[in-house]
């Protein structure tokens, strides 16, 4: 288990209070379960799994908190077929293979050669190791980890547990300082119980109106309040909709600012804007077609 | 809900001690709770004032949850230990859904198909009575369909209860779940020969002959294991070959670490968790749970789009094979059927359907739910005998 951070160094900044004032900075609304469960990542020394849909601002959690705290944000974007060489740290080949050609002249041992190749000059440090070798602990968000398999995964919960890296050249590479990890996955694969377990959990829901609004003002502050309470009921009532992909925050934001593009500042007699803009919210033909133009004028109806 | 924390000393160790017995309450209610997080509760718990609980709320939900369904149960169980809401229920809080805690546990519900009756006269006693009922109907059964002497692999499945044939019945799960298990992906993993050259074990080599590389190594794709999902019609015109192709899917789940089971009728039931289930009664707990509200009809097209919304994002990917058991006999209109066969072909990588009725002689696919789903099925196969579905295992193995 790594030492836990000095409670007494800087216990201002990781607490709740602190953390929701910085994250209300940033221009992130959290609420208050969200900002308690990343004030645990500290003192629990747990990372925090974020689950949820698409577009509900997982990711976001992540980049703020490297705001608030100031320090560096490491991504690992997973994938399936993700392994050691992309995500800890890979040998570079060329160089190497340099090297040896370099030496071939000079009077050197086979066994010598070996222990110079493998040195840490030779070394191209991807994000874990990265996050590890840091003298600041950074944030480190491990991104979509559903996505990688399940190999990888216990690997993965092996570094989370110990902080070091064994690389069979070199040794074991300890943590110079414990990174604080974000977890996203949006649920396309279950993920281990292990990695559950280690893990502090918080469900991302879709924003309730009073929330989306404040969201919608936050990002989009050229847009009048009246037309962002009725964008909001708009996409509100959509999410109600039988549909495949339903439009997270990302989307309303994106709408929002198509619809403010357009100089519109109420949406009452625009519905023929709507249904053009609507592609900012329904992204696969399944889904248009679900929403035909009278739902939209229902909709419609209701938001304005 | 206040006045626990009169004086400092006192507080603090009532405090401890709700709290254990609160981490104790929730690994009995299903959370998965070990020392690390009973200890993590407890340092969580310091300084933490009762009168206000929403961050002890909200602590506790980040630490003692492990996923969705948690997450949405977690207030409820929160609420009554600590605010003495609901706590009349006995303790426990059943399932994510809230179902109905109507049935006793251990006694099956009237309606549970066969199979599951024949499996909870395993565990004991108080499901004696239940077993006897279905080897009744059992009975009635064998008699409705005898006829001439066939060889046994011929025997429609409804004739099937002699426990050699069961076991039978298990084995060729067993088989057909080893012929799909493994397949390419894109994981590589170092061989002799391959297509791609594995930079870093070559050098490794070449260092013994001054850096040229005189023996390469390459990477070839790696396999990886296909996940398979089962759909059983449990309907009345199906209930004869429940009994069999409920023990086909335990096989199957028992042999396959990505499979996973659904049962349907008038409405879908996840039955995968409770056949991976090892203990017995709680097992029959859960599938007596799940099956309240089973009645007549059949809505085919209604329980797939259950699927398709709820469940199909997390179990289907491109490795997934889905194998429908039903004779094709929907009581819902047919065009919701094809549709809903359609999406889930769309996501997984073939689609196969499994008729025992096609068997017979005479049988058409008349039923129009079942003709309009057609197009959108890889495989549409008898299975009203072991040899059908042994005839499965060269298709399996191609695809």
């Amino acid at each position: 288990m790594p030492a836990p951070p000095s409670a007494n160094g800087e216990p201002d900044r990781h607490a709740p209070e602190a953390l929701r004032q910085g994250f209300e900075d940033a221009g992130y609304i959290a609420d208050n379960e969200l900002i308690m469960a990343i004030s645990l990542t500290f003192r629990l020394d747990r990372p925090l799994l974020l689950e949820g849909e698409t577009g509900v601002g997982k990711t976001e959690v992540a980049k703020t908190l490297a705001k608030v705290l100031d320090c560096p944000l490491i991504r690992l974007q997973c994938y399936e077929g993700l392994d050691a060489n992309a995500a800890v740290y890979e040998w570079n080949y060329q160089r190497q293979l340099l090297a040896i050609k370099i030496w071939e002249t000079e009077d050197i041992s086979a066994a010598e050669k070996e222990r110079h190749v493998f040195e840490e000059e030779f070394l191209l440090r991807r994000p874990l190791l990265q996050a590890i070798s840091m003298d600041k602990p950074p944030v480190l968000l491990i991104d979509e980890i559903d996505r990688s398999d399940e190999e990888f995964e216990a690997y993965l919960l092996e570094v989370l547990s110990e902080f070091q890296i064994t690389i069979p050249e070199l040794g074991t590479i300890e943590a110079r300082s414990v990174p604080h990890v974000i977890l996203t996955s949006n649920r396309s694969r279950e993920l281990s119980d292990a990695l559950r377990r280690r893990c502090l959990y918080h469900f991302v829901d879709y924003p309730t109106e009073a929330k989306e609004l404040r969201i919608v003002t936050a990002r989009v502050p050229e847009m009048g309040q009246k037309l962002a309470a009725q964008v909001v009921r708009f996409v509100q009532a959509l999410r109600q909709e039988d549909i495949d992909k339903k439009p997270g925050i990302a989307e309303t934001l994106d709408w929002a600012h198509a619809l403010t593009g357009q100089g519109i500042d109420d949406l009452a007699g625009n519905q023929d804007v709507v249904e053009d803009t609507l592609l900012c919210l329904l992204k696969t033909k399944e889904d248009r077609d679900a929403i035909p133009g009278e739902v939209v004028g229902r909709i419609f109806s209701k938001a304005v | 809900m206040t006045g626990l924390a009169t004086s400092p000393g006192a507080g603090e160790a009532a405090v401890v001690g709700r709290i254990v017995a609160y981490v104790r309450l929730a690994r009995d209610n299903g959370f998965p709770v070990g020392i690390d997080e009973s200890l993590d509760a407890l340092r969580l718990a310091e300084g933490v004032d009762l009168a206000t609980p929403a961050p002890l709320r909200s602590g506790l939900k980040a630490l003692l949850c492990a996923g969705e369904a948690d997450w949405r149960r977690f207030d409820e169980l929160f609420d009554a230990y600590w605010l003495g809401r609901g706590v009349k229920r006995a303790g426990l809080i059943s399932g994510a859904g809230g179902s109905t805690p109507g049935t006793a546990a251990g006694e099956p519900p009237p309606d549970l198909p066969p199979a599951l009756i024949e499996r909870a006269e395993g565990a004991g006693g108080e499901a004696q009575a239940g077993g006897g009922e279905a080897q009744a109907s059992g009975g009635e059964a064998r008699r409705a369909g005898a006829s001439a002497a066939e060889a046994l692999g011929k025997t429609d499945l409804r004739h099937i209860d002699d426990p050699e044939e069961l076991a039978k019945v298990y084995e060729l799960a067993r088989r057909l779940a080893a012929r799909i298990k493994r397949r390419l992906t894109r994981r590589q993993r170092v061989r002799a020969k391959g297509r791609r050259l594995d930079l870093r074990n070559t050098i490794h080599r070449s260092l013994a002959y001054g850096g040229t590389p005189m023996r390469p190594v390459f990477r070839a794709r790696r396999t990886k294991p296909m996940r398979l999902v089962m759909f059983l019609d449990v309907s009345g015109s199906m209930s004869l070959y429940s009994t069999f192709f409920m023990r086909f899917m335990r096989g199957v789940i028992d042999n396959f670490r990505h499979a996973d089971a659904f049962v349907f009728h008038t409405s879908l039931v996840h039955i995968g968790p409770a056949l991976r289930e090892r203990n017995l009664e709680r097992a029959i707990e859960r599938l007596g749970l799940m099956s309240a509200g089973w009645s007549g009809g059949t809505r085919i097209g209604e329980s797939l789009a259950t699927f398709n919304r709820n469940y199909a994002k997390g179990t289907l990917n491109r490795r997934t094979i889905v194998i429908i058991v039903s004779d094709g006999y929907d009581t819902g209109p047919p065009e919701l059927l094809a549709e809903q066969v359609r999406l889930l072909r769309r996501r997984a990588k073939r689609v196969i359907w499994l008729n025992p009725m096609i068997g017979w002689r005479d049988y058409e696919p008349v039923a129009a739910g079942m003709a309009a789903a057609l197009p959108h099925i890889d495989l549409f196969a008898p299975a009203h005998n072991i040899e059908s579905l042994a005839a499965l295992e060269p298709y399996l193995a191609r695809i």
